[in-house]
């Protein structure tokens, strides 16, 4: 049977968990460590020696979610000299490259900026051609900046990317040894967003070398030959190598893996899961196994993007919670990490959302001696109102009327009852502290494009299933086995002011990983 | 009263811009970056009212004309709209004194002040239309009765097409919408040409320090965690019509608009509720099952329940959690020649009549 070993790198602890078939045989949490390396090879050996059944041998593959890669761009800490090439002129000078990056990032970056002629029109036309003088000029002063890393964008590049290609070759011929990245294989169609993703990925160059070269080994050390992927913020699967080159889509991923982690623990498609933590409770929704998407744009690092991110809303209902004197409401203040020292049931004078539980026999935490004498209905209220919160929450997530089933994780879950008002059923699955490992061994592969088509003489649906194809080349190419591959997402947005004669499709294929 | 405008109003009138933009007229974002840059290197852009504005002054209003998604992808060259203005000013052989904003809600809102700092040109403090609307006639120039060529649109080459003269604003919505696209589908634009008595006359007033107003209030209101949506009501008449969460959106393309249909479920004291949005580009009319609850040209806003984010109709998706806002529309937009050109009758609902909002635009409650 299949093994799979799924791995979470978070800032504090590294997770592990090993899937046979869908049956999770064992499961480990280790201090996430400085080279990443050792935390890595430490999880791995820990949760072979708990699945002595497994053979080193018959793991398939390892798949990693990491946050890596957000926390270098939020620490600003290891990242690479970076150009950034737009090829637009005479568009686009309204706004230079990175103008709306923070200050101390774009410093981190060394970033320089070049604006030269080129980009294409919705249609495919081009706006200028390329300029090669103006192109070796850059060049130049690429290389006299010790740049390591360059983005290459270019206008409309989603509808034409011949001239992003172009470019390519031609700083890897005359720069070899620095990094090259291409906006058409990282963002949607919005240009500045797609420039910052790209820049942030170009930043990341050198770090993805060393990181992914920190993985392999560990992977080699514990005695594995099995293949690497590492989850992107969708929910689904790249190669090692491919991460090599688009580190930024990495980004996210960590949210997205723990609510595919929770669902695949409760064996629901369809649902709403709530992460009760300390100070808050995290709510997103799952639609056929994916966390639905949010619509904002989302910023990382003070960076605005176009990623892919979950639909994460959050209330300050926690574990932690402050109580009002009288009941009457609950947080959203809260002790939060300080929950052992300040909470009545640990001997505190603080009254929170978990000393009214434990008061209710909700729970067994601390000395519940201490909440005894606690105002019974004082406690029914409070518990009430959080409640009550919650099913709010749960109420504004859902997309249809009728009862959804609710997965209850984290550790604040056990304060609440499996009555849910708009609940079918509150689910509350075992090994929910590795979700996030789970989610990323559990993952599929995507293909994704988002781009608008000229109509020509064809028909929409003519259009539409060349957009398809197109969708699941790219999820083949990224690993799927094309016999799974299933469009999951067709989003066809009008053109307002332009002929009836374009249209934009924004089209996803997810699929199986490929055996072999 | 004049005032320099500095990038902390800039903020707040781009945010107020998004809310007036009633889910069309495109984003702000994009614009505010550019007038920012401009104001970092050291532009000057004077905001002035309109009774500053001498009858003799020579006025025009500059933007953009075309698909947002162009324009947020093949961002502009920056300068095209003044070489527009330029273009007129050789057609008439006249200098041109002061720019106004042709539409205070969506990204329009802002190009002046870009036009503004290119040229050293003051701003007039107002508006055509005191929101977004989908065509370029659907102002109060064209309500006054006002001729609305000399035109001309500029693309990023600074291919520059002019109209001497049309037979009515329509003409031009058509001619220039079919110019643009040859242009990439955006554009930058330089008309009407108005004196100063003429914009006095027939302009929206004070619309900039509204966005501003409203812009403050709901950052302001975010800082201090208190609902920006009452902070938007505590500067100006309105009051929200329904909060729910978006379950169903039905769109389709018709004659070059972004037609469709928007249904929100309630919540909150909402809930069991059904609320009905049609969309042309903008919102334009909102129903229950029982009731029509607004109708342009009165606003309908649509904002994030939480930061009062606008939501435009472009990022509409199912599942998402809004507040819709009613504002009553500007007086001029209400009167028999304003509804001709503006109310439902114009976007081809002759059934429905329009029944006002109660309260006076931008004015503030009580």
């Amino acid at each position: 049977m299949s093994v799979r070993i799924g791995i979470d790198v978070g800032g504090t602890n590294t997770d592990a968990v090993v899937l046979q078939g869908d049956a999770v045989v064992a499961a480990v949490k280790r201090p996430t460590t400085a080279d990443v390396t050792s935390g890595i090879l430490a999880a791995l050996q820990a949760v072979l020696s708990a699945a002595p059944q497994v053979d080193a041998a018959d793991v398939r593959a390892v798949m990693i979610g990491t946050t890596h890669f957000t926390n270098a761009v939020i620490q600003r800490q290891g990242l690479a000299r970076t150009a950034v090439l737009r090829l637009c002129l005479p568009a686009g000078q309204m706004i230079p490259p990175l103008y709306d990056w923070p200050a101390d990032l774009r410093e981190a970056a060394g970033a320089a900026t070049y604006m030269l002629p080129g980009g294409y029109e919705y249609d495919g036309r081009p706006i200028s051609a390329l300029d090669n003088e103006a192109l070796a000029r850059a060049i130049d002063d690429i290389a006299a900046r010790g740049i390591e890393s360059v983005a290459v964008v270019g206008i409309f590049s989603p509808v034409s990317a011949d001239q992003e290609r172009e470019v390519a070759t031609i700083v890897g011929t005359r720069l070899p040894g620095v990094a090259v990245s291409t906006s058409y294989e990282i963002g949607r169609i919005g240009l500045l967003q797609r420039e910052n993703a790209t820049a942030l990925n170009a930043c990341l160059a050198g770090l993805a070398q060393r990181t992914l070269a920190a993985f392999r080994a560990a992977l080699r050390q514990s005695g594995l030959s099995a293949q690497l992927y590492l989850s992107q913020n969708d929910g689904t699967l790249m190669t090692a190598d491919y991460v090599e080159r688009y580190p930024v889509l990495t980004f996210a991923s960590g949210p997205t893996n723990s609510m595919r982690g929770a669902a695949f623990l409760s064996g629901a498609s369809d649902a709403i899961v709530l992460d009760v933590g300390g100070t808050s409770t995290d709510a997103g929704a799952l639609v056929h196994g994916f966390p639905r998407e949010a619509s904002f744009e989302v910023e990382v690092g003070g960076v605005r993007t176009n990623f892919r991110m979950p639909d994460v809303v959050s209330i300050g209902i926690g574990g932690g919670s402050l109580v009002a004197a009288d009941g009457s409401s609950v947080g959203p203040r809260s002790v939060g990490y300080r929950l052992p020292q300040e909470a009545l049931i640990f001997g505190g004078d603080t009254l929170t959302l978990t000393d009214v539980a434990v008061h209710l026999g909700r729970a067994e935490i601390g000395e519940p001696g201490r909440v005894e004498r606690l105002d019974r209905a004082l406690a029914e209220q409070a518990m009430a109102y959080a409640t009550a919160r919650l099913e709010e929450l749960v109420d504004a997530l859902k997309t249809s009327p009728e009862p959804v089933p609710v997965i209850m994780v984290g550790g604040g879950a056990l304060l609440f009852e499996n009555q849910l008002a708009g609940a079918s059923q509150v689910i509350r699955p075992e090994h929910a502290g590795v979700a996030n490992a789970l989610g990323a061994a559990i993952s599929q592969v995507s293909g994704e494009l988002d781009r608008v088509f000229p109509m020509d003489a064809r028909t929409r649906l003519d259009v539409l299933d060349e957009a398809k194809a197109e969708a699941s080349r790219l999820a083949t190419a990224a690993g799927a086995d094309p016999a799974t591959i299933e469009i999951v997402e067709i989003d066809e947005i009008p053109l307002a002011y332009l002929p009836s004669s374009a249209l934009r499709l924004r089209v996803k294929a997810v699929g199986d990983l490929r055996k072999s | 009263m004049s005032w320099l405008l500095d990038p902390d109003a800039l903020e707040s009138i781009a945010i107020g811009a998004g809310i007036l933009g009633t889910g069309g007229g495109g984003n702000p974002y994009n614009g505010k970056l550019h007038v920012r840059r401009l104001l970092e290197e050291g532009q000057r852009v004077e905001i002035v009212a309109p009774e500053e504005v001498p009858d003799d002054a020579l006025v025009t209003s500059v933007g953009s004309i075309g698909a947002p998604i162009v324009s947020v992808e093949r961002l502009a060259r920056g300068d095209e709209i003044v070489v527009a203005l330029r273009a007129l000013e050789a057609h008439v052989r006249r200098t041109i004194t002061h720019l106004i904003p042709g539409e205070i809600g969506g990204s329009n809102a802002l190009r002046p002040m870009a036009g503004a700092a290119l040229t050293g040109l003051p701003v007039i403090d107002g508006d055509g239309m005191g929101r977004a609307f989908p065509e370029l006639q659907m102002d109060t120039f064209s309500i006054n009765g006002l001729a609305i060529a000399p035109a001309a649109i500029v693309d990023i080459h600074h291919n520059t097409a002019i109209w001497t003269r049309v037979r009515d604003a329509k003409t031009l919505e058509d001619q220039a919408r079919a110019v643009t696209i040859r242009m990439g589908g955006s554009a930058g634009f330089a008309f009407p040409l108005l004196s100063g008595a003429e914009t006095k006359q027939a302009a929206i007033p004070m619309t900039i320090t509204l966005a501003r107003r409203i812009g403050d209030a709901v950052r302001s209101a975010r800082r201090e965690h208190r609902s920006p949506i009452d902070a938007i009501f505590a500067e100006t008449a309105g009051q929200v019509l329904f909060t729910g969460k978006v379950v169903d959106i039905e769109r389709r393309m018709a004659a070059g608009f972004a037609r469709g249909v928007l249904t929100l479920d309630g919540l909150g004291e909402d809930r069991g509720e059904r609320l009905v949005i049609d969309i042309q580009n903008e919102y334009l009319i909102a129903r229950t099952q029982e009731r029509v609850v607004a109708v342009v040209p009165d606003l309908i806003c649509i904002v994030d329940q939480q930061t009062a984010e606008p939501v435009s109709t472009e990022v509409l998706r199912y599942g998402l959690r809004v507040v819709v806002l009613g504002m009553p529309a500007p007086d001029p937009l209400k009167t028999p020649e304003g509804l001709a050109i503006v109310g439902p009758s114009a976007f081809g609902y002759a059934d429905v009549p329009f029944v006002p909002m109660p309260g006076v635009y931008g004015a503030p409650p009580g």
